[in-house]
């Protein structure tokens, strides 16, 4: 082979004889397809973050006026210039809180059962390609399915352990997805290195695969709650409020035991539905407080994806393989 | 599992930051998105003039999904931006539920254009909307001298509401003469924000809206003077004219219905008597046309009276007046 090699590359580049000049020219035409391509890959990001931060920087301007603390700590009013988020902000707060306790128990141990303890067979596959299907499933499909089944047949009401348990069956799949994604990325030395010692399944699950696929469960927890925080359709399905100028009960009572669950029963608003209400009024001051509320809630899922890249940035920093 | 620890605290965190409130009784409004402003008003004040001891929530489930919550009895009042349907009765008589229906302010529908039209200045007449509206008028009446021959030679460009409201099914019922039925190549939008833009962008456009919509926007739009019959002068939309009746047919009443159970309770019947006593002020403050004083009397009269059920008889109306329909006799 090696005394070969020399032959062929002569006899099927003719071309390249010649001076280093013509080989030079060669490459310089090879490598332009490098600076097209960066330039197109840069133009694909431009669309992407610049529609952003027009969209963001829009409304932030326009709901600048009124991004003042008062915003925060009033409830809506038929004013637009005493109309806050109080009652909205808290809702998506606790909404999200459920969804999360919810969604990322349920989903990860499904993900982690599909992918280390399911047997290999037809069943195991019906029920991924429908987890799969779920994901593309409509919001507002997900909403008919609660209203049916929380609010009448359970009887939890229109409050917000419903809307909660309803954006947690939203992002299940996203979650279960994500955390097998995450499981699969983990080399199978890791796993054969802990069975060749002597552990068992668990043992590896808890020791070694949960903690290497955190952080891939963590971005998929976050893209789902980023979805679920937007969503509207289902909620309004489920019947959240648009005028609502009072908050759940708190958590934290002064009496034993002290923790209060009675906020999950509550009837709630959440901030895209506030938001959308505004959009709609006649009253034009109205429309400052939607682009404002906008602008808090684009501020919410930034947070809570910077709250995951941070953590994990700092589980990666444990993981040594 | 690390992360749980840590995520579960701010999450906490966030939640147990809020400040507490007392628990208080409720009161439950939903229904038409065109009573919602007025109801939102008095609920607003309400709670103000209680300290917040009672709590009033308000959602926005349109005339037909208010009445659906409820005749299952969901909610204590339902607002509607039309009197209750032959079907919605039966519902709430199968379950049991009784029911006071309350005038509570008009809403007055707005035919508007944009400013630089200066033909329809002395008005339009019934009989022309309804060949420009009606389902015949689709893809064939498209220019404004179709319509009459001293209007230009222009396309016109039709802005109306979508067909899930219930503005869209008294305009055509009251225009077109059957509710419902109009032509569909028109921008249709349950957002009136979108027909006041649409509008105003276009010099040969025309829509419709609630009278809120319009006055908020004076500066953009020109409200069409509506001529009932020819040789009637125009009337153009007001609150005077609404008032005095002059308006027609496009003014309508808009109601609340108040479960008679619920009224049984302090809080609602609070809230009630606080809407029939304060709504006049409140419905003005929101751009919507206040019945004259007495209705708000009468209204008052009827409940301590126990006069259950509604006037209308599960039948659609156009050009009721105020004094006519308290008058009636109410039936479940």
């Amino acid at each position: 082979m090696a005394a070969n090699a020399p032959e062929s590359t002569s006899a099927t580049a003719p071309a390249v004889r010649g001076t280093t000049g013509d080989i030079r020219r060669l490459i310089a035409r090879a490598k332009r397809w490098d600076v097209i391509f960066i330039v197109l890959g840069i133009l694909a990001l431009g669309v992407g973050f610049l529609t952003f931060l027009a969209l963001f920087l829009d409304m932030l301007i326009d709901g600048w006026e009124r991004l003042r603390p008062e915003f925060f700590t009033q409830f809506p009013s038929r004013r637009a210039s005493q109309a806050g988020i109080l009652s909205a902000w808290v809702g998506t707060t606790l909404v999200m809180i459920v969804t999360a306790v919810v969604a990322v128990p349920l989903g990860v141990a499904a993900g982690i059962y599909l992918e280390e303890y399911a047997p290999k067979n037809w069943v195991t596959d019906v029920i991924e390609i429908n987890i799969t299907n779920l994901a593309g499933v409509p919001s507002i499909v997900y909403g008919l399915l609660a209203l049916g089944l929380f609010v009448y047949a359970f009887g939890l009401g229109q409050s917000v352990q419903t809307a909660g348990l309803t954006l947690a069956l939203l992002i299940l799949p996203i979650v279960i997805v994500s955390t097998r994604e995450a499981i699969r990325a983990i080399p199978a030395m890791i796993r054969e290195g802990a069975y060749a010692v002597g552990a068992t399944r668990w043992q590896t699950v808890k020791d070694h695969i949960l903690p290497y696929s955190m952080p891939g469960i963590l971005t998929g927890v976050i893209i789902g709650l980023s979805r679920a925080i937007g969503e509207t359709a289902p909620i309004i399905t489920i019947g959240a409020l648009t005028f609502i100028a009072f908050l759940p009960p708190s958590p934290v009572t002064a009496d034993f035991p002290f923790l209060s669950f009675e906020w999950l029963r509550a009837p709630f608003t959440v901030m895209p539905i506030q938001m959308f209400n505004w959009t709609s009024r006649p009253d034009e001051a109205f429309h400052a407080n939607a682009a404002a509320a906008g602008a808090i809630l684009v501020f919410m899922t930034l947070t809570m994806n910077g709250l995951a890249i941070w953590l994990r940035y700092r589980l990666r920093k444990n993981i040594k393989w | 599992m690390r992360f749980k620890p840590q995520f579960l605290a701010v999450a906490l965190a966030a939640a147990f930051s809020a400040p507490a409130f007392g628990q208080g009784t409720l009161v439950k409004i939903d229904g038409s998105s065109t009573v919602y402003p007025v109801t939102e008003a008095v609920a607003e004040e309400f709670q103000k003039a209680e300290k917040n001891a009672i709590k009033v929530t308000v959602g926005i489930s349109g005339t037909g999904g208010g009445f659906k919550k409820f005749c299952r009895g969901e909610t204590d009042i339902s607002g509607a931006s039309r009197p209750i349907l032959k079907s919605e009765m039966e519902q709430c008589a199968k379950e049991g539920i009784t029911y006071y229906e309350l005038p509570v302010a008009f809403d007055a529908l707005t035919v508007v254009v944009n400013p630089k039209n200066t033909f329809l200045d002395k008005g339009i007449t019934v009989e022309q909307l309804k060949r420009m509206w009606e389902p015949s008028a689709q893809g064939k009446i498209t220019k404004w001298n179709q319509i009459d021959p001293s209007w230009p030679d222009a396309p016109i460009k039709l802005f109306g509401a979508g067909a899930d409201s219930g503005t869209f099914d008294y305009f055509t019922e009251a225009i077109v003469g059957k509710s419902k039925s109009s032509r569909g190549d028109f921008t249709a939008s349950e957002d009136d924000n979108v027909l006041v833009q649409g509008v105003q962008r276009d010099a040969n456009a025309i829509g419709y809206f609630g009278y809120a919509y319009y006055a908020e926007n004076q500066g953009k739009l020109k409200a069409v003077p509506i001529i009932e019959k020819a040789g009637k002068p125009g009337v153009s939309p007001s609150m005077n004219t609404v008032l005095d009746g002059s308006y027609q047919p496009l003014a309508r009443p808009i109601f609340i219905y108040v479960n008679a159970k619920s009224l049984d309770r302090p809080e609602v019947k609070k809230f009630v008597e606080y809407y029939m006593t304060h709504g006049s002020k409140l419905a003005r403050e929101v751009k919507y046309v206040p019945l004259p004083d007495k209705a708000y009397v009468m209204n008052k009269e009827h409940l301590a009276k126990g006069k259950k059920g509604t006037v209308f008889g599960g039948v659609a109306e156009v050009g009721v007046k105020i004094d006519d329909l308290l008058a009636r006799e109410a039936k479940l």
